[in-house]
C-alpha cells in the first residue's frame, strides 16, 4: 500500500476505533433478555451502552474530518462489510457465554492500553474521547476478567468451555498489534501509538488473569486477519444485514 | 433446579447517593461472591448517577431488631422528651442558643 | 366490535412441562388477571388468626402507615402480594423480549442506545420487584420455577408479537402509558417495600413512555410507509393494550378486597376511562386513527366513549392461546436452561474461594 496521506490515517483509526465499538455492542445486544441471569442481562447492556456510545463519539469525530457529508447514521448503516475497520475478533459470533467473556477479556486488556496512549495523543479530540472512555474499559476489564476467573476456576464444565472459547480467539488476537501504514504514520505524529508497543503490557495484564482462572494460554496463531482493513471473516455480512436492513429499506427516512 | 440455583445468595445493598450523606438501603441483589455484588448493585441502582460508594452486605449476615420488641426498644425514648431542644424555654433576646 | 383477526389456535395446547395450575390470584388487574379464581388457601390450610391482630393490622392500613417485611400481616395478604408482586416481576422480565426483539436492527444508533437503556431498566425493575417480593418469604429461585413451568403468569399484554419497529413506539407509548396509571397509585400501597420499588420504577418509567411517543410522532411525520408502520402497529396494539388493564369492575369480585388493603387504589374501569381519555388526543395529535368506529366524545360525561371490549381474546391469552405465549416461555426457558452452566460456576468458584478463606481466618 502506497504511505497514506495524514488526514486519510487519522480518518481510518478513528473509523477503525468506531467500528470496533459498533460490532462489540451488536454482539453484546444479542445478550439482552437471554443472558445466564437477570443481573448479566443488565451487566451486559451496560457494556453494549458503553461500547455504543464510544463508537458515536468516534464516528462524531470521523464525521467532522470529512467536512460533515456523513452522519452517524451514515457510517454505521450505509457502508458494506469491505468498508468496516473494525478488529475480526469484535465480529465473532455468541457461541456461548464463554465465548463472549474471552472475546471482551481480549478486547477489555486492548482498549485498556491502546486508549491509554491514545490519552497523550496529539490529536486533541482523541486524547478527549479516550479520557473519557477509560473509565468505562477499566470497569468492563474487571467485569469480564471477574467473569474469567469464575467460569476458568469454575466447574469441569466451565473450564472446558472457556479454554475451547480461547483457543477459538486467540487466533484473532495477532491483528490487534499489527502496525501497517496507516498506523505507522499516526505513530509518526504522535497521533496513535504503534500497535506493538502495547502487546508487552496486554501480555503482562492478560497472562495473570488466565493464571487465576486455570487456563492455557494458546500457541500463537498462523492465518493472520485483517479486519482493520476490511477483511473479515463470515460472521460480519450477517451481522451487517440484521443491522442495517431496516435502515436502508427507507433511504433517506428520519428515526 | 440444582442445588446451585441456591447458592447465589441475597445481599443488601446500601448507596451514598452523593458525599456528606449516610449510606442508604436501596434494595437488594442475588450474586456469586461479594465482587460481583457490588457489580450488580452497580448496575441495577446506579445507572442514573444516584451513587458515590456502594455497600453490600450478605442479608445473613444482617441482625435486625424484631417489630415485637419495638416497644420494649423504642417507646422508652418517647417520654424523654427533654432530650430535644424545644423542651426548654429560652428568652428571645438570648442569641446563639 | 371485531378485533383484529386472530389465528387462535382453538382448543389446540400449547406442548410443554407438564404443570399442576394452581389457583391463579384473585386479584384481577394488570399484573394478577385471572378471573373469579378461588381464593389462595394458607399454608396447611385456612388458619384461624386473632382478631386483635387482624383489627389492629387493618387499623395501620386505614391510617396509611406502611406494614413491612417482619410485622405481623395476615396469610392471605402476604400470599396476594406474593403472587402480585412477582407476576408484576415476571411481567418485567417477559417484557424484555417483545422489544428487545429490535434491538439488533434499531434503525439509528440513538434509537439503539435508547432502546437498549430502555430493556436494561425494565429487567432491572423485574429486580427490584423479586427483591421486594423476596422480603415477604418467597425466593428467587422459586419465583424463577414458577414463571418457567408456566405456573405463575405475567401480564397479557407481553404475548403480542413486534412485526415491525412501530410496535417498539406502540408499546413504549401505549403499554407502559397504561402500566405508569397502575403503578403511581402502587407508590402509596401499604406494604413498604413494594411501595418503595414502585417509586423506583416511576422514575424511570416516564422516559419510557416519552420515548415510545417520539418514535410514533417521528414515523407519523415521516415518508408514506412509516406512517403505514405506525398506523398498523397501533391498530395492533389498542385493544390489547385497553384489555391489559384487567377485566371491568362487573367481572371483578375481590377487588374489594385489594381496596380495603391498599394494594390496589382505583378499580379497573376508572383507571382504563382515564387510560383512554388521555390517550385519545395524543393518537389524535399523531393524526393517526384509533381501531374503534364506536369510539366518541360523551360530552355529558366528559369522557370517552370506547366500543365493547372483546374480553373472549383476553382470556385466550391468559389462558396461554395468545400470539406468542409459547415463544415468550421458551425463550425464558432456553435462557435459563443454556445459562445454567455458568451460573453453577460461579456458585461452584465462590465455594471454591470460600472455603481458602475460611482456612485462612
Amino acid at each position: 500500500m502506497s504511505t497514506p496521506t495524514l488526514a486519510a490515517a487519522r480518518t481510518a483509526c478513528v473509523l477503525r476505533l468506531a467500528d470496533t465499538n459498533l460490532v462489540l455492542a451488536q454482539r453484546l445486544g444479542e445478550w439482552i433478555g437471554h443472558a445466564p441471569a437477570l443481573e448479566e442481562d443488565l451487566g451486559l447492556a451496560n457494556l453494549a451502552l458503553d461500547h455504543l456510545g464510544q463508537a458515536r463519539l468516534f464516528y462524531g469525530y470521523a464525521a467532522e474530518l470529512e467536512g460533515g457529508n456523513r452522519s452517524e447514521d451514515d457510517f454505521a448503516f450505509l457502508r458494506d462489510e469491505s468498508a468496516f475497520v473494525n478488529l475480526a475478533l469484535a465480529e465473532q459470533p455468541n457461541t456461548d457465554f464463554a465465548f463472549a467473556i474471552v472475546r471482551q477479556l481480549l478486547i477489555d486488556a486492548y482498549q485498556l492500553e491502546l486508549y491509554a496512549a491514545l490519552e497523550r495523543s496529539s490529536d486533541e479530540r482523541l486524547a478527549q474521547i479516550a479520557a473519557k472512555a477509560l473509565p468505562e474499559v477499566r470497569y468492563h476489564l474487571r467485569y469480564s476478567s471477574g467473569w474469567a476467573v469464575r467460569l476458568g476456576d469454575g466447574t469441569p464444565e466451565s473450564q472446558r468451555r472457556m479454554q475451547v472459547a480461547l483457543e477459538a480467539l486467540w487466533r484473532f488476537t495477532p491483528e490487534l498489534f499489527a502496525c501497517d501504514a496507516i498506523e505507522q504514520v499516526l505513530a509518526a505524529q504522535s497521533i496513535a501509538p504503534d500497535p506493538a508497543a502495547l502487546e508487552s503490557r496486554w501480555s503482562a495484564s492478560i497472562d495473570p488473569i488466565l493464571a487465576r482462572a486455570t487456563l492455557q494460554r494458546p500457541a500463537d496463531a498462523s492465518y493472520p486477519w485483517y479486519g482493520k482493513c476490511g477483511v473479515h471473516t463470515e460472521h460480519l455480512g450477517p451481522l451487517l444485514a440484521q443491522m442495517q436492513h431496516l435502515h436502508r429499506a427507507h433511504p433517506g427516512a428520519r428515526w | 433446579m440444582t442445588q446451585s440455583e441456591h447458592d447465589w445468595p441475597l445481599y443488601e445493598v446500601f448507596i451514598r447517593a452523593r458525599s456528606g450523606l449516610e449510606h442508604k438501603h436501596a434494595g437488594s441483589v442475588h450474586a456469586a461472591d461479594a465482587a460481583m455484588a457490588l457489580e450488580h448493585a452497580r448496575d441495577v441502582y446506579t445507572r442514573r448517577q444516584e451513587g458515590v460508594s456502594i455497600w453490600v452486605v450478605r442479608s445473613s449476615d444482617i441482625t435486625a431488631s424484631d417489630p415485637a420488641d419495638a416497644q420494649a426498644l423504642f417507646e422508652p425514648a418517647r417520654d424523654k422528651i427533654y432530650r430535644h431542644p424545644t423542651f426548654y424555654e429560652i428568652p428571645e433576646e438570648v442569641k446563639n442558643l | 366490535m371485531q378485533l383484529r383477526s386472530q389465528n387462535a389456535p382453538g382448543g389446540r395446547r400449547a406442548p410443554g412441562p407438564k404443570h399442576r395450575t394452581p389457583p391463579l390470584c384473585n386479584i384481577p388487574c394488570v399484573y394478577t388477571q385471572a378471573l373469579n379464581a378461588p381464593a389462595p388457601q394458607g399454608a396447611g390450610g385456612a388458619a384461624v388468626e386473632p382478631a386483635e391482630l387482624t383489627a389492629a393490622f387493618l387499623a395501620r392500613v386505614d391510617a396509611d402507615e406502611r406494614i413491612e417485611p417482619k410485622d405481623w400481616m395476615p396469610q392471605a395478604y402476604r400470599d396476594t402480594l406474593i403472587r402480585q408482586i412477582s407476576q408484576h416481576a415476571h411481567s418485567e422480565v417477559v417484557g424484555m423480549l417483545p422489544e428487545g426483539n429490535w434491538i439488533s436492527r434499531a434503525p439509528s444508533l440513538k434509537r439503539k442506545a435508547v432502546l437498549i437503556a430502555k430493556v436494561q431498566d425494565e429487567g432491572g425493575h423485574g429486580m427490584y420487584l423479586y427483591g421486594a417480593a423476596e422480603t415477604l418469604g418467597i425466593s428467587r429461585a422459586e419465583m424463577t420455577a414458577q414463571l418457567l413451568t408456566g405456573a405463575a403468569k405475567y401480564s397479557s399484554i407481553f404475548n403480542y408479537p413486534t412485526p415491525s419497529w412501530a410496535d417498539v413506539g406502540a408499546i413504549g407509548w401505549l403499554v407502559d402509558g397504561a402500566a405508569i396509571m397502575n403503578q403511581i397509585p402502587l407508590c402509596r400501597c401499604s406494604y413498604g417495600p413494594y411501595a418503595r420499588a414502585m417509586v423506583r420504577i416511576c422514575k424511570e418509567e416516564s422516559f419510557h413512555q416519552r420515548q415510545g411517543f417520539e418514535i410514533m410522532l417521528t414515523l407519523a411525520r415521516g415518508t408514506a410507509a412509516q406512517r403505514q408502520m405506525a398506523q398498523q402497529a397501533l391498530n395492533r396494539w389498542w385493544w390489547p393494550a385497553l384489555m391489559m388493564l384487567g377485566p371491568s369492575d362487573a367481572q371483578s369480585k375481590h377487588t374489594a378486597q385489594s381496596m380495603r388493603w391498599k394494594i390496589k387504589r382505583f378499580s379497573n374501569d376508572e383507571i382504563r376511562q382515564h387510560f383512554v381519555d388521555v390517550t385519545v388526543p395524543q393518537a389524535q395529535f399523531l393524526g393517526l386513527a384509533l381501531p374503534d368506529p364506536e369510539l366518541r366524545w360523551d360530552a355529558a360525561s366528559g369522557h370517552f366513549h370506547i366500543g365493547p371490549i372483546d374480553w373472549s381474546e383476553f382470556q385466550r391469552v391468559l389462558s396461554g392461546h395468545g400470539p406468542c405465549n409459547r415463544e415468550r416461555l421458551e425463550a425464558r426457558q432456553q435462557a435459563h436452561e443454556a445459562g445454567r452452566w455458568v451460573r453453577e460456576a460461579a456458585a461452584a468458584h465462590a465455594a471454591k474461594h470460600a472455603s481458602k478463606e475460611a482456612r485462612r481466618a
